[in-house]
């Protein structure tokens, strides 16, 4: 409740006006291009779907690779610390870092995915090698190496679940590789943006369903023993622009361009430079990082509640309780095409419909963290077993369905609280004026060394949502399979 | 007693404030074939543990929970009995495809148990007898001249009972099972020990013992 109430007052402060003049002429341009996908501009939608299949596909693997190294030192507190950090930053702001150093390179598309997954994957599996069984252990010979015991009583139980949780996260690695497009790469992303900027909707649809198709079938394509060949494939196709690698950029951003202005000007510390950088803390502060929480606050409180609702209204689509074989692939229908949309093209679709303000980014994040709960809780549902003289409709809803549901809906609510703050900042780059507007303003002004201030503000932002997360499920005894969500 | 295998002198063991064992004494030499029988609850399994971990020398062990690792196939959880006697990278050598030297020494255990045909099974897929059975494997591939069991053959039918224990009893020195068919305890075993509540009730060779001499400790 108290969420709730929280919500409904930042909603009074928030801006969510239409700005667009009419809304309405633009809708049914969009409704036109969805129901006329254009496959036919083979010039570049091949490219783009291979381009971000392999990003994804090598992003993933060395993160994946690099994780499970990680989860075998993750009693060592400073790894914990390290990956909590790096995968409080989003993918996306990696890229915004790295496209600095590396330029264009397929090295910024890789490294933007592969850092904030290995943060992932290292908790996930080390999670995972916790709860193993380890009733095995004592069966063993005394004097075994520890590596063999490792590799004979520990992974192999383990293994199943990491190559669940890896199919996981490869579709969401395909999610977040389209969106590097959008930062310039050269993925599904970049000519979506071009797409919709020309109003070219028949084209942005075509490529939107081959890359619902693709994510739609991934069980399919994505067999354990293919994977080699898929990186292998990738190392060849991906376009790697090594010539956009300079040695003098590189050295430059860190000797140099991250340094806080008034000391890379100085010609020597005295007090006149602490002076200047008190105030350009001060203005920085002020001016953008205390404009910038609140409102990434305020967003992510409101699209908190909004999932809640939307996941309450859509996981009766998918439940075999409320609906017949028909109506719920219907229902799945909607809730791949929410969830398999990334938020950050949702939110780019309801701003060229309503202009910018806080209401596109509300609709996108609710929709997709609702479709993607939605999606688990109906799920959870068809396990249900109810009384076969249960009540129909409305009444079976309130009275038997949601007080059985509610304490996992509310587990995964929380769970997802941390993801959707990440992405309220990320949607600053789409121009609604959260964390990610200021840090893409100041990238584009090339101020790195505020951007890099602003970045580990919403780091540790993620951080402080993570752990009053934490802290609220253990209140609240709610417990979630982590390999689910 | 100098030459004592095991020996407890006076022990009580107690778990979680409860006594399981009461001043328990007890002396094992070499080369005796031991049944520990008695109700469940009596104490065999903590005293088979408590035997085993006095034991400065390797014994092989099949523990009542069986401790198979339920992904590997029925050879790599054999195999693990040896775990120790070889360098780590051979071992991961035979983890991702079994060498046909370690093959060829599983074999000929595989097919004294019957589990020849599931031998790159994967134990999850076994029945409980079966899934015991590997778990005897992995003690006599261990080679050691010391054996405990405890009920090793619980899930096992009768007539692969007996080619279990038969095995058993072929490649040890020393043999110590718990168990609750009477019947087979006495056929395969020169003393017998009889537990109740904690207390040894009994302990006498098996010569000449029928199955209802032991009706008391089951009362």
């Amino acid at each position: 409740m108290g969420f709730m109430a929280v919500a409904v007052i930042f909603g009074l402060y928030a801006d969510i006006e239409i700005t667009t003049l009419n809304p309405w002429e633009e809708i049914t341009k969009m409704a036109m291009g969805a129901v006329t996908p254009n496959f036919f501009e083979t010039d570049y939608l091949i490219s783009a779907i291979i381009n971000t299949i392999a990003f994804a596909m090598l992003g993933v693997s060395v993160g994946n690779l690099i994780g499970f190294f990680l989860a075998l030192a993750f009693h060592i507190r400073l790894v914990r610390v390290a990956c909590a950090f790096v995968r409080a930053i989003h993918e996306l702001f990696w890229a915004l870092i790295f496209i600095q150093i590396f330029g264009l390179s397929a090295l910024t598309g890789i490294l933007a995915l592969a850092i904030p997954y290995s943060g992932i994957f290292a908790k996930v599996y080390s999670e995972i090698l916790e709860e193993a069984d380890t009733i095995s252990l004592n069966a063993i010979p005394k004097g075994t190496s520890h590596l063999s015991v490792f590799m004979y009583a520990r992974l192999p139980d383990a293994w199943a679940h990491f190559k669940t949780y890896s199919l996981y996260r490869l579709e969401c690695g395909l999610r977040s590789s389209a969106v590097l497009g959008f930062v310039g790469l050269p993925t599904l992303g970049f000519h979506l943006e071009t797409a919709f900027a020309e109003g070219n909707y028949s084209e942005a649809s075509a490529l939107l369903i081959i890359f619902f198709i693709i994510i739609a079938t991934i069980r399919k394509w994505s067999r354990t023993q293919l994977v080699p060949i898929y990186i292998l494939a990738s190392l060849i196709v991906i376009p790697w622009n090594l010539s956009d690698i300079s040695l003098v950029n590189i050295i430059r951003f860190f000797s140099n361009d991250i340094l806080p202005h008034p000391i890379r000007v100085a010609q020597s510390i005295d007090v006149n430079v602490l002076v200047d950088l008190g105030i350009w803390t001060k203005t920085l502060f002020l001016d953008q990082a205390l404009p910038g929480i609140i409102a990434t606050i305020i967003l992510t409180q409101i699209a908190l509640v909004g999932s809640g609702f939307l996941t309450l209204i859509m996981f009766p689509l998918i439940s075999p309780k409320f609906f017949g074989t028909f109506g719920r692939s219907i229902g799945h229908v909607i809730l791949v095409i929410t969830r398999s949309t990334p938020e950050y093209i949702l939110a780019l679709i309801c701003l060229l419909l309503w202009g910018p303000s806080m209401l596109p980014a509300i609709v996108a994040l609710s929709l997709h963290n609702g479709a993607i709960i939605g999606h688990l809780i109906g799920r959870f549902t068809e396990n249900m077993n109810l009384r076969p003289d249960r009540s129909k409709g409305i009444n079976l809803y309130a009275y038997d369905i949601l007080p059985r549901i509610y304490r996992q809906f509310l587990a995964f609510l929380f769970y997802r609280w941390e993801v959707i703050m990440r992405e309220t900042a990320i949607l600053g780059i789409l121009g609604i004026a959260t964390l990610g507007f200021y840090i893409d303003s100041a990238f584009a002004d090339l101020r790195y060394d505020k951007a890099m201030v602003l970045i580990i503000l919403t780091a540790a932002m993620n951080l402080g949502i993570d752990v009053l997360s934490r802290t609220i499920r253990s209140r609240l005894r709610l417990q979630t399979r982590i390999n689910v969500v | 007693m100098e030459n004592a295998l095991f020996s407890l002198e006076n022990s009580t063991i107690k778990i979680n404030g409860h006594t399981i064992l009461s001043e328990f004494s007890l002396s094992i030499e070499k080369g005796e074939k031991i049944a520990l029988v008695g109700q469940s609850g009596a104490g065999k399994s903590t005293l088979l543990t408590q035997l085993y971990q006095l034991s400065d020398s390797e014994v092989a062990l099949v523990p009542q929970e069986l401790g198979l690792v339920r992904n590997l196939s029925v050879f790599h959880n054999i195999y693990m009995g040896r775990l120790n006697r070889y360098q780590i990278y051979y071992n991961i050598l035979n983890l991702i495809k079994p060498l046909k030297k370690e093959l060829e020494k599983v074999r000929p255990i595989v097919e004294k148990l019957g589990l020849t045909d599931k031998l790159f099974t994967s134990v999850q897929e076994l029945s409980g007898g079966q899934q015991q059975r590997t778990a005897v494997g992995r003690a006599i591939f261990r080679n050691c001249p010391v054996f405990f069991g405890d009920e090793p053959v619980s899930a096992v039918d009768e007539y692969q009972a007996h080619k279990v224990l038969s095995a058993i009893a072929e490649g040890h020195e020393t043999i110590i099972l718990s168990m609750h068919d009477v019947e087979l305890a006495l056929q395969y075993s020169d003393r017998v020990i009889g537990l109740k509540n904690g207390v040894k009730v009994m302990d006498q060779s098996t010569r000449g013992m029928k199955a209802s001499d032991l009706g008391d400790l089951y009362q």
